[in-house]
């Protein structure tokens, strides 16, 4: 059972980064506009401002 | 006279020498049109964002500070075929979006602590049935107590805090005993895991706050929704002001930009959008959204007038006025406050129920406790038995199932065009058995329309629609829009007070009062409606009257007859004069009418019939009508309505028909039915629970598997509310 020395801080880890994650989602707002978001995400070209061509 | 156009009071500084604006935006609906949207106002150079938000229908713009203007943008998205207005975030709003993501916060916390403590449960439900051994078992019970107890104590905040506001005020709500079952639930699991015991209920915990956060995150988000419709639909209002900034310069700002002792410039087909004196100019004023009488006023120096009238004919000067001052608006504030204060204090359904529950809980859990000291166990024995109890009667059934119907059933009523301005507003409206109509602008509607533009030839019509719109009055503009004209007539001439003219091949065209068009005749001999205004068209030697009047709502008979199917009393009470009130409540066929009534006496009707013990809904528009809307049990007002009386209305519903006052109260009875349902469900369950928790052999798993149990019952039952909407007439 010493795996478990691994296994559940690992796991702890894992569950935090989530958390992390959500928060950082959510500060960002990237729950301000649930139903822009669902069509951006099927928009053939993103407007120019956001992603300018480099070349 | 130069106008401009001065948006500067919507413009806010970003930073970094870059100025932000939020424009409220009609029409949007599709990626096409956010991608056009976003594609046209960024190519506009010094331009930094357009960014459309296609859930609240907003654009936000930023661009290089001092370089643009905003107007342009407004111009640049009418040429793109959006209409927009800047937009304001009311303070109201802020505070629904801030409330919505602590929410959304607190339930990201409560889900990753549930699901990681559950990780650490189930090897121990399991190890528990096998080989774990005792140390084990409790190092996963400290882990879980060091997940659990920080994450409770953050996302437990909001039942926490509403909790002690509710004991602080002498009274329970739903949030006492779930605070109480919750920390009771953490602290005994602590005792326990120190005491090496082999049950702890810290996921037991941690799931029930994360359930209803759950129910609280969807009622608060549908609320924020609404709000911010709410807001769009001001935005959308426009409510401007032409604003003297010099002695012969005018500028149109913004209502909120406007202070008492300013001069604005009312022209005419213009509602005014202030309080204030007149103090130059003479002309012809309707009132209706402030008196409900429809009969036109003469204002002159010296006459006051009030945010929401429509200035007929002549231009106006008016000196802006503090709201208190004007003696009307003083007298409607007084009983709106008094009306106010007596507003019966509602026990919401769900304070009721808890106000039943708590004390039997938590009697309960006493006497357990007790009566197994008696039985000879011990004390610690009993304490853990009783709080068992706790646990598992804690109402994570009962505290979702009034919110989850709420927002199901809100989100039915927003899609029949109503918006819930109050939470308790769905429990109220189900129980209302009385509607009293306001006639002015509820049951007729707030436009002017032609009543007998079958009786014209078509071609005539039209070409009546099109000198019309040569013309500010606001009959011309009725009738301009009922011929549907778009191209107005080169070489049309106003002349003021009298009407319009024009020479088209020769013939020459009028419109305008009857004398100027040399129509009395015709006027005389038709028996004509004693609310229409009368317009008349000549071509040539030809006459024609037009008889223009704010008609009844489209569908006003058939919800009358609906509102009567469904045994609900119905009356108007009207502050328009007697013809006019008795023509629409025969038209309706309402047997109970008053007219010329003061918002005094609407007050004393409404306690009238709450004495009777009528549970009365006031559905109404005017200035007039707020002191009322806030007596009645529960009030609906239409979108067009006053201010004060949008605000003050419990409900405020979209459009031309009247629809949605039926609609809302199908929606309302439907969901009060589910709410009552739900409620006998986790009543039931707890009923079935409670004596297996007494007995004490309920297990950490038997509380979890019970509690997603009747959770999951509650939530699918609520889904039944989203149908309501359907049948309505």
């Amino acid at each position: 059972m010493e795996i478990l020395v691994i296994l559940v801080p690992l796991a702890l880890m894992l569950g935090g980064a989530g958390l992390v994650a959500f928060l950082w989602s959510l500060r960002s707002g990237q729950y301000d506009d649930l139903d822009g978001a669902a069509w951006r995400a099927i928009a053939d070209d993103e407007p120019p401002q956001e992603a300018p061509v480099k070349r | 006279m130069r106008v401009t156009r001065d948006f500067s009071h919507y413009v806010r500084d970003a930073g970094g020498g870059v100025q932000h604006i939020d424009l409220a935006v009609e029409g949007v609906h599709c990626a096409g049109c956010m991608a056009k949207i976003e594609g046209g106002l960024s190519a506009i150079p010094d331009v930094t964002l357009a960014r459309v938000n296609l859930t609240d229908r907003r654009v936000a713009l930023e661009w290089k500070a001092g370089t643009l203007d905003p107007g342009s943008f407004i111009d640049r998205l009418e040429e793109l075929g959006y209409k927009a207005y800047p937009f304001e975030t009311e303070s109201a709003e802020a505070a629904e979006v801030a409330e919505s993501r602590f929410l959304l916060r607190c339930l990201g916390v409560a889900a990753f602590a549930t699901m990681n403590v559950m990780m650490l449960s189930i090897p121990v439900w399991s190890g528990n049935a096998s080989d774990m051994l005792p140390e084990q078992r409790d190092f996963f019970h400290w882990l879980s107590a060091l997940i659990a107890l920080p994450a409770a104590a953050y996302a437990g905040q909001p039942f926490f805090r509403s909790a002690w506001r509710a004991l602080s005020a002498k009274t329970t709500n739903m949030d006492v005993p779930i605070s109480i079952g919750v920390i009771l639930a953490l602290g005994m699991s602590v005792v326990e895991t120190i005491h090496h015991a082999e049950h702890a209920y810290f996921d037991a915990a941690i799931m029930l706050l994360t359930f209803l956060l759950v129910g609280r995150f969807l009622d608060q988000n549908m609320r924020r929704r609404t709000r911010a419709v709410a807001g769009n639909l001001a935005a959308l209002k426009a409510e401007t002001a032409a604003k003297f900034i010099g002695p012969d310069e005018i500028s149109q700002v913004p209502v909120a930009a406007i202070n008492p002792g300013d001069i604005v410039l009312l022209r005419p087909g213009e509602r005014c959008a202030v309080d204030g004196t007149v103090i130059e100019g003479r002309s012809e004023i309707d009132q209706s959204l402030i008196t409900g009488e429809t009969l036109y006023v003469t204002a002159e120096q010296g006459t006051p007038v009030y945010a929401g009238s429509m200035n007929i004919s002549g231009t106006l000067r008016v000196r802006v006025s503090a709201a208190s001052e004007a003696t009307l608006l003083a007298e409607i504030t007084r009983l709106l406050d008094n009306a106010l204060a007596a507003r019966s204090h509602y026990m919401r359904l769900a304070d009721r129920a808890s106000r039943l529950y708590a004390p039997v809980v938590h009697a309960t859990a006493l006497l357990t406790i007790l009566g197994w000291v008696i039985a000879g166990a011990s004390w610690h024995d009993a304490i853990v038995t009783g709080v068992a109890v706790l646990i598992i009667t804690c109402p994570c059934a009962l505290g979702l199932a009034i919110p989850t119907v709420q927002t199901v059933a809100s989100g039915a009523m927003f899609k029949a065009g109503v918006l819930l301005n109050a939470g308790d507003a769905i429990e109220r409206l189900a129980e209302a058995d009385h509607v009293i109509f306001d006639k002015t602008g509820t049951l007729t509607l707030p436009e002017l329309e032609v009543m007998n533009a079958a009786d014209i030839p078509a071609d005539i019509f039209e070409l009546a629609g099109r000198l019309a719109l040569s013309s500010h009055h606001p009959v011309a503009a009725a009738v301009a829009l009922a011929a549907g004209a778009k191209s107005p007539m080169v070489g049309a001439v106003e002349e003021s007070g009298q009407g319009v003219r024009a020479t088209v091949d020769g013939v020459e065209l009028r419109l305008g009062r009857p004398s100027f068009c040399g129509a009395e005749m015709l006027v005389g001999g038709a028996a004509l409606d004693p609310e229409a205004s009368i317009v008349a068209f000549s071509k040539g030697p030809a006459q024609f009257i037009l008889s223009v009047r704010q008609g009844l709502r489209p569908d006003a008979q058939a919800v009358i007859a609906a509102l009567k199917a469904r045994n609900i009393g119905i009356e108007i009470l009207s502050g328009d004069r007697e013809p006019a009130v008795k023509a629409a409540a025969d038209a309706l066929g309402i047997p109970e009418w008053r007219a010329g009534v003061t918002p005094a006496d609407k007050i004393a009707r409404i306690e009238e019939l709450k004495q009777r013990g009528a549970k009365v809904l006031m559905v109404g528009d005017g200035m007039n009508d707020a002191p009322s809307l806030a007596a009645a049990h529960v009030s609906m007002s239409p979108i067009s309505a006053a201010h004060l009386s949008q605000a003050t209305a419990d409900l405020v519903f979209l459009g031309r028909p009247l629809a949605p006052v039926v609609a809302a109260i199908d929606a309302a009875r439907k969901a009060l039915h589910l709410m009552r349902q739900n409620l006998w469900l986790a009543i039931g369950y707890n009923v079935l629970a409670v004596p297996v928790a007494i007995s004490g052999v309920v297990t950490p798993l038997i509380a979890a598997a019970a509690m997603s149990g009747s959770s999951i019952l509650v939530m699918l039952n609520s889904l039944r509310a989203r149908s309501a909407s359907r049948e309505i007439v």
